[in-house]
């Protein structure tokens, strides 16, 4: 039961932010776009986290930017581009797509179609082997085992 | 056909892990952010003069025709600061340099001390008490140093202290930044 309890609060926890009180908006609507946003933003001082969770100075600093661009009647596109206008496409998490990151974006898909093409060739190359192997005798031989296995 | 299918996948292996070893490899950092503006414009900015220090603020234009300039953002909560603090004086008295600094998110008095007691090398300081310079420039972290050519261009952003092997390798942008003038 008690094992039970744990499980449920764990599951139950709110997912970590660090957006503190008096960062948020007033207005719902654009909190929601703010969070949206910042969760698709690498901070840069602690890479691998997105600005929403980041506890970082200029991951809070950032937060706050982005709150006011939307408040100035920013698009979402609008607040990425001035980001990325300061930090490069390195602050999206979600790279653009464009013939600098072709690589980036295709490459698992060239490198797994390779795989399955490596697979094909290796075991059409068996079976092939398995049918030239055999001897007419082995054959005869096999034509024998098989009648007398069905009679 | 046999051989094809087992050269294959080893000259893919080869490639990526070549892949990996250029990119572990020439003191290459794979945290380091590429900075956006290179070969760009100086941001717009005007920042005020540290309260309590003679030396006057710093604003976009004083970054045009005044030569190469070094910008260091700079802190006195920083530790490595302290530590390029000297070597960053002596770049700026040998090789005739201009330096001038963004004291970052800093309290104004602290940063007095801290010029009082290391020295004040900076012909002309901003006083960035929000940090918005900061971003501006796309600064991740103190101590960031930039080249900035006569013309105003960011030629190079150098994050992180000026010593040792930072040192060596600021030292040859800065070569590199000095003969493209």
């Amino acid at each position: 039961m008690r094992r039970l309890a744990l499980i449920l609060c764990l599951l139950l926890a709110t997912p970590l932010v660090a957006v503190e009180p008096d960062e948020v908006l007033d207005d719902p609507v654009l909190e929601e776009r703010a969070r949206e946003i910042s969760a698709e933003v690498r901070c840069v001082v602690c890479q691998n986290e997105p600005i929403d969770s980041s506890n970082a100075g200029v991951a809070r600093d950032l937060r706050l930017i982005i709150r006011e661009r939307l408040v100035a009647g920013d698009t979402n596109q609008e607040v990425f581009d001035y980001l990325v206008a300061r930090y490069g496409d390195f602050v999206l998490f979600n790279p653009p797509w464009r013939p600098s990151t072709y690589a980036l974006w295709l490459g698992p898909f060239i490198i797994l179609g390779l795989g399955f093409l490596a697979v094909i060739m290796a075991l059409r190359g068996k079976s092939g082997q398995l049918t030239a192997s055999l001897t007419p005798e082995e054959q005869a031989r096999l034509e024998a085992l098989r009648e007398k296995d069905g009679s | 056909m046999n051989r094809l299918v087992f050269a294959v996948p080893f000259a893919l292996a080869v490639l990526v892990l070549a892949f990996g070893y250029w990119g572990l490899s020439n003191g290459r950092d794979p945290s380091s952010i590429p900075s956006a503006l290179i070969s760009q414009p100086v941001p717009d900015f005007a920042l005020e003069p540290i309260e309590g220090v003679d030396t006057p603020g710093l604003s976009t234009a004083d970054l045009k025709g005044q030569g190469l300039t070094l910008v260091n953002v700079f802190a006195s909560w920083c530790g490595p600061c302290r530590a390029e603090h000297p070597i960053l004086t002596r770049i700026g008295r040998e090789q005739d340099l201009r330096i001038v600094a963004i004291n970052y998110k800093d309290q104004p008095a602290a940063a007095a001390d801290w010029l009082e007691e290391l020295g004040n090398p900076y012909a002309l300081i901003g006083s960035d008490l929000s940090g918005r310079t900061g971003i501006e420039w796309g600064v991740t972290g103190v101590p960031e140093t930039f080249i900035v050519s006569n013309d105003g261009i960011v030629l190079h952003r150098f994050p992180g202290p000026v010593v040792g092997d930072g040192q060596r390798r600021f030292q040859k942008a800065l070569d590199a930044a000095k003969a493209a003038q």
